[in-house]
């Protein structure tokens, strides 16, 4: 089934390519031969591409369709049409009071700010001589490599709103705060919390790409551009560095995105509930299980993931229209 | 024999040692600067790290301390004792998560990356109708969290039948966007020429795969293997979704039980502490085996 499904776009594709004079049966032949010469390459990609279709293709499909439905996962679906999405725009309080602000203010710090400090970090680093450099980058990538399940019990330990806790201990011995403050719990720290604990693990292959690609600038650019009048660090950075790794910084801007949405989660684990106390760190993944596997309205979790995917999209193509190459590059 | 372990670790470690001082009086004023701009930042990220592994080794008094300590005085296994003692009250013993998580953590690395060293091949070197919109799929795929979609894939397993078996928990991990892309970048350096050669030389595809392929894109399969590693590990989506048998559930599961609503009690702080660093160290030392290899990869990542 898979194999047809591939087949069938893989004719879309190519019809056009394949001697446009010639009449469409003969065109399906020469298609058809072709993909024959090929079908070992075909063979190769057969795994990736059944369980990519199965699991991610399918599920996406699917996640459109139900977005127009009501489905309780017990009954068979039945068409709404655009309810979902009129009701997420007009009718969910929650929604709109709470997660679309926090997750508004989590992308700008998690995403932007990350994605600064990434580069700035990076940059910094690979002004080093390489052993020195090697140290300190592991130091860096170091928390994206710790689980998020298994940090919440560092996080928690750390945060505990009695004298215990080691920001709550800190803060009353400088005198800054005179009784203990429930850091997890109170609406007004929880989302900064989020942010700090994110940006924390954020230095992942994101940054890694961005380190890599300023490394590999050929050094001889930078020599070139002293003649040509280039006096300063920054300068340097913003006229050679940064249009020579634009593929590089392309590729952190998406797996900057990606981290941003997947740790969303991390207001639920810390706060041990969802929704989070009063909603001050729900995100729009937490909205998503609130309804999907909570409430089991899955027709319109499905309407959220929906909201989400297109949300990724965007952004995509707003960085990629950033860094896209230029005709003269 | 662990002793001898032991003394590897600290020859290597002496030589790195060594090297730093070196590197140091070989710089240059604005690398010190630099260098010490860096240290406290760099301090800040690894704090969280060194704190979890003091706080496994601490005896249960030093865990709720006034004021807390951040070093441990007297390390001690109990926590993890007492993490291997909390299950054997329960049903599922904590071992039978560990052996899970290994197997399926082990599974899922290998078929992720050799599905994807598969598909990247025919997409970096053969012009075969239809691979623009494979990997212009697996590009827009790059960018979706799957978590968005837990819903659709939830019923998809339901439907496949395959709930509570250790394929639920590893078939929907192998399709790996980012495994494809890297590797199909890395691939893209590989002179055609050295492919033309074997062809003539009479080696059919699967041997020029195999012998000289996946040789010369070592570096980036080291790196997938990590990212691949990874996701695995810490994976909580299908064991909480997808299983519904406890004994087919994982590690990070688990701790996941753990810890919810940590915050508010006292009780198995020790064991929670212990899970995690148990979670934490395999991701470390895989890092750190191949963590030249990754760097070098990341240099060829560039979406044009």
């Amino acid at each position: 089934m898979t194999g047809n499904a591939t087949a069938l776009s893989d004719k879309q594709s190519s019809a056009p390519a394949v001697g446009t004079k010639s009449s469409v049966s003969q065109r399906i032949h020469g298609l058809m031969t072709e993909m024959w010469k090929y079908r070992l390459s075909y063979a190769f990609i057969f795994p990736f591409m059944a369980m990519f279709i199965i699991f991610i293709l399918i599920p996406v499909v699917a996640g459109v369709l139900l977005s127009f439905t009501y489905f309780n996962a017990f009954d068979f679906p039945t068409w709404r049409g655009w309810l979902n999405y009129q009701n997420l725009f007009s009718q969910d309080v929650v929604f709109l009071q709470h997660v679309l602000p926090n997750s508004f203010k989590f992308a700008v710090f998690v995403g932007p700010v990350g994605y600064i400090l990434a580069f700035l970090l990076a940059w910094l680093i690979s002004q080093l001589p390489s052993t020195l450099r090697t140290w300190y980058a592991l130091a860096m990538y170091a928390p994206s490599l710790s689980a998020g399940v298994a940090m919440t019990v560092v996080w928690t330990v750390m945060f505990t709103g009695d004298r215990s806790g080691y920001i709550n201990s800190f803060l009353l011995k400088w005198g800054i705060i005179d009784k203990p403050v429930y850091l997890l719990i109170d609406q007004d720290y929880l989302l900064n919390i989020m942010i700090v604990i994110s940006i924390w693990s954020s230095m992942g292959i994101g940054f890694l790409a961005i380190l890599a690609g300023i490394l590999n600038v050929d050094k001889q650019l930078y020599e070139a551009g002293k003649i040509d009048g280039i006096s300063s660090r920054l300068q340097e950075v913003w006229y050679i560095t940064v249009p020579m790794m634009k593929p590089q910084m392309m590729f952190a801007a998406i797996m900057s995105i990606v981290h941003t949405i997947k740790s969303g989660g991390i207001g639920v684990q810390l706060s041990g509930s969802n929704p989070t106390p009063n909603y001050a760190g729900q995100l729009l993944l937490d909205h998503i299980s609130d309804y999907g596997f909570i409430r089991f309205e899955l027709g319109y979790a499905s309407a959220i993931s929906i909201f989400v995917l297109l949300l990724c999209y965007v952004l995509s193509k707003f960085f990629g229209f950033l860094f896209a190459p230029k005709e003269d590059e | 024999m662990q002793e001898s372990r032991l003394i590897v670790v600290k020859r290597r470690l002496t030589v790195k040692w060594e090297d730093f001082v070196l590197a140091i009086r070989l710089l240059e004023r604005a690398q010190i600067w630099i260098a010490i701009l860096l240290l406290p930042l760099a301090a800040f990220m690894l704090l969280p790290l060194v704190y979890l592994f003091n706080h496994a080794f601490k005896p249960l008094h030093e865990l709720f301390l006034f004021p807390p300590t951040f070093i441990v005085r007297e390390p001690t296994t109990s926590n993890f004792a007492e993490l291997l003692a909390l299950s054997e009250s329960t049903i599922v013993p904590v071992s039978r998560y560990i052996f899970n998580s290994i197997v399926v953590t082990f599974l899922s690395t290998v078929a992720m990356v050799v599905t994807s060293a598969m598909c990247a091949y025919p997409l970096s070197k053969h012009p075969f109708p239809g691979s623009k919109i494979v990997l212009g799929l697996i590009m827009l795929a790059l960018l979706f969290a799957t978590e968005a979609v837990a819903i659709p894939r939830f019923i998809v397993i339901q439907s496949l039948g395959i709930m509570n078996t250790y394929l639920g928990h590893v078939l929907p991990l192998v399709a790996l966007p980012v495994g494809v892309f890297l590797l199909k970048q890395f691939m893209d350096q590989i002179p055609n020429d050295l492919m033309e050669a074997a062809k003539i030389d009479g080696a059919r595809e699967f041997t020029i795969f195999m012998r000289i392929v996946i040789p010369l894109v070592q570096p980036a399969i080291a790196t997938i293997s990590i990212l691949a590693f990874q996701s695995a590990w810490g994976n909580t989506e299908t064991s909480t979704l997808f299983m519904q048998e406890d004994a087919m559930k994982t590690l990070p599961f688990y701790m996941s039980t753990l810890t919810s609503g940590l915050a508010n009690s006292v009780a198995r702080q020790g064991a929670a502490a212990a899970g995690a660093l148990i979670m934490f160290i395999p991701s470390l030392v895989v890092f750190i085996v191949s963590q030249r290899k990754v760097i070098a990869t990341m240099a060829h990542s560039g979406i044009k």
